[in-house]
């Protein structure tokens, strides 16, 4: 039988699944995550110019990488839901908000508590620290209209909208240091060219943090996920009850 | 322990916020989780005891 990803949007067969994989990738989360912070954290030199406040690098960077490309992915499967109308997809990037949010405050945080020392200021109004600003607030926004909304299939449409015009911003937070070379934040700490890669010694465990947010972010995208699905399917066998009650 | 210097303020402060919200996070993530399972079972329950009436 041909198999085809679509066969996931159906509700009962993505929960099956998720069940099946979610222990494997919690375990491969722990692993992945404990192992690189501890690497990162207690296993490397402090750098140069950044003393041993580098070791900040581990949780900084992949939460700011996550930030944006949850942001993305929340792009991706609300553009499924306005095209195909699957509910599991627009439920995919509901539940992914919140992890998204809490991924762009780390970001926020450690960036401040980093740049006090580095550039004598906790905030300055730089393309990359005001664009992921502005992230921040589109995180909130959409999370709020979702609440605000009280006929789901309409709080998907117009979530789905915001999230298109938000991901302006998810690209500039990625991009903004490129497109304006100005402001205080440095270029990309990871690239494919690797010349542009900070050193091996702190590169490696670097990865392994990065696997470990993404890891992270599958796990908890799969329970919150699972927690719409079932949260539906008790709104609906609700309403049936109501309506058998007359 | 390893040997923060003078930036051991700022590390720990990052390390202890990030991972707190972590924390938190996978928290409500998990209690949420619970709490739809059990509100699921209960209104299934309820449907399959309508059915046997």
């Amino acid at each position: 039988m041909p198999m085809s990803l679509w066969q996931y949007a159906n509700p009962v067969k993505f929960m099956a699944l998720s069940a099946k994989v979610l222990p494997w990738v919690t375990g491969l989360t722990v692993l992945t995550l404990v192992t690189g912070l501890i690497w990162g954290f207690f296993f490397t030199p402090g750098a140069v110019n950044f003393g041993t406040s580098v070791k900040i690098i581990y949780i900084h960077v992949p939460s700011a990488m996550m930030a944006i490309n949850i942001w993305i992915m929340m792009l991706v499967t609300s553009l499924v839901w306005l095209i195909r109308r699957h509910h599991v997809s627009v439920l995919a990037a509901k539940s992914a908000a919140l992890i998204g949010l809490t991924m762009t405050i780390i970001a926020l945080i450690t960036g401040m508590i980093w740049g006090q020392p580095m550039w004598g200021t906790y905030w300055a109004w730089d393309p990359r620290l005001t664009s992921f600003l502005v992230l921040f607030l589109f995180y909130l926004g959409y999370m709020a209209l979702w609440a605000a909304v009280e006929n789901p299939d309409t709080a998907a449409d117009l979530t789905s909208v915001l999230c298109m015009v938000g991901s302006v911003f998810a690209l500039l937070s990625r991009y903004a240091v490129n497109f304006w070379n100005q402001g205080l934040h440095q270029g990309a700490s990871l690239s494919l060219d690797k010349e542009e890669n900070v050193s091996d010694v702190y590169f490696q465990p670097l990865l392994l943090c990065l696997a470990g947010f993404v890891l992270l972010f599958v796990t908890l995208l799969l329970i919150r996920t699972r927690s719409e699905v079932r949260r539906r399917r008790v709104q609906a066998l609700e309403m049936r009850e109501r309506m058998a009650d007359g | 322990m390893v040997e923060l210097g003078k930036y051991a303020g700022a590390v720990m402060s990052a390390y202890g916020l990030s991972l707190l919200a972590l924390a938190l996070l996978t928290l409500v993530s998990w209690l949420q989780s619970r709490k739809t399972k059990a509100a699921l079972d209960a209104a299934q329950a309820r449907r399959d005891a309508r059915k046997a009436e």
